[in-house]
């Protein structure tokens, strides 16, 4: 039980997705403009890789062992496929979810993070409920930084900053920051 | 859609549509694997080698590919190469694929190249297609260079291994760590906006008169 917690941890915080290892940062510069958007983002997000951590694992588990260099090509085919599926599955069973989730569900199959979860999860070789663990770390995680993001972004909408820093290099040089601020958890690693 | 000229589906990419500075594409292996001058350049090449591959083979089977799951197609290409730059990768250079880890596997998700085949080479004869994901693939290195040599020579005061400033210089690890990542893309940001912004207005002072009837695009 404390592996999973710590797994857990380390996935949100210590090596957060997006600052750390600058996995998912489409969405993170795209959709981060409103905490309302933020926040659905990073729940379709949490969403799509606790699936994809089962399928990683099952692959991993019961295909993967005997054609090792198809791992790439399966992990992407059968995640996007299962994304389109579940995706189909929510519009006929929860509509609401559906147009709450919106375009950001198949969006969020060609995500970094998502690919990224499979490959490390792979390579650390962790088993059914390590991959959970981690894959509900790094989706809470991701939607931390994101919400974080956007509430920084709606505060600064307003101020008035030199016309050579609006945009994208304003949004860069705040996530910088916050890059930053999160390597202070850092030192949560060491100490235990 | 606009008919261009070879060397404008070259030169394109490596400048005026830079995927990384100006289309802030494929940000992702641009800020993760720039800690220092050899990994940019490995990641460069690698991303290169599978951009120019997949362009080709898309661009020489557009009319066999259904246009409903092109998409899906154009993915299972692309990884197929990515397994081809990894294993070589592996086979040649040991320590620098260890050094990017997961990150070449992550070129299959790159949205650049996605990008080209989807705008480009889905719909140019095969050679055009080759020249453009050359040129963009030229710029992606371009990008990934300049990234690296600001991190590497002010992060741990070296280029490509070599000391440059001797051993009274601290280094800034701040710059190799996550967080220069960031820092070092907004401000190569800044820098552009600023030159665009000079431009203009010197463009403006020089034809006043194009401005205002919106003739100097």
């Amino acid at each position: 039980m404390g592996e999973l917690v710590w797994i857990f941890v380390s996935a949100m915080v210590v090596n957060n997705f997006t600052l750390a290892l600058f996995l998912g940062l489409c969405p993170f510069m795209g959709v981060s403009g409103q905490v309302a958007t933020a926040i659905r983002m990073g729940a379709a997000n949490i969403f799509v890789l606790v699936i994809t951590s089962c399928c990683a694992w099952f692959l991993n588990t019961f295909v993967l062992v005997h054609a090792p260099y198809l791992r790439l090509i399966s992990f992407i085919v059968v995640i996007a496929s299962l994304v389109q599926i579940v995706e189909m599955a929510i519009k006929k069973l929860s509509p609401t979810l559906f147009r709450q989730l919106g375009i950001f569900l198949p969006l969020i199959t060609t995500n970094c993070a998502i690919l990224g979860l499979a490959i490390f999860q792979t390579n650390r070789g962790y088993g059914f409920l390590q991959g959970m663990a981690f894959a509900l770390g790094a989706g809470f995680g991701l939607t931390l930084a994101l919400v974080l993001m956007a509430s920084i972004r709606e505060s600064t909408e307003l101020a008035d900053v030199p016309s050579v820093a609006k945009g994208t290099a304003l949004v860069l040089i705040i996530a910088g920051s916050l890059s930053l601020a999160f390597m202070g958890f850092a030192g949560l690693l060491s100490s235990t | 859609m606009k008919t261009t000229t070879p060397s404008e589906d070259v030169l394109r990419g490596i400048w005026r549509e830079n995927p990384v500075l100006i289309q802030l594409l494929g940000l992702c292996p641009a800020l993760a694997v720039t800690n220092t001058v050899a990994n940019s350049l490995a990641m460069g090449i690698a991303t290169f080698f599978v951009l120019t591959g997949s362009s080709v083979l898309v661009a020489s089977f557009k009319k066999f590919i259904p246009h409903e799951v092109r998409i899906s197609t154009y993915i299972l290409i692309i990884a197929t190469f990515v397994t081809l730059a990894d294993m070589t990768l592996e086979a040649v250079v040991p320590e620098i694929h260890k050094a990017l880890g997961a990150f070449i596997a992550l070129i299959v998700v790159n949205c650049m190249i996605l990008g080209r085949q989807e705008a480009f080479a889905s719909k140019r004869p095969v050679g055009r297609a080759l020249l453009d994901a050359v040129g963009t693939g030229v710029g992606f290195i371009i990008a990934l260079l300049m990234m690296g040599t600001v991190r590497e020579v002010i992060g741990n005061g070296t280029f490509l291994g070599i000391p440059l400033f001797g051993s009274s210089y601290e280094p800034w690890v701040v710059m190799i760590l996550p967080p220069g990542g960031f820092l070092t893309l907004g401000a190569l940001l800044l820098g552009l906006n600023w030159y665009e912004k000079k431009k203009a207005e010197r463009q403006m002072n020089l034809f006043p008169e194009r401005v205002k009837t919106g003739e100097a695009a």
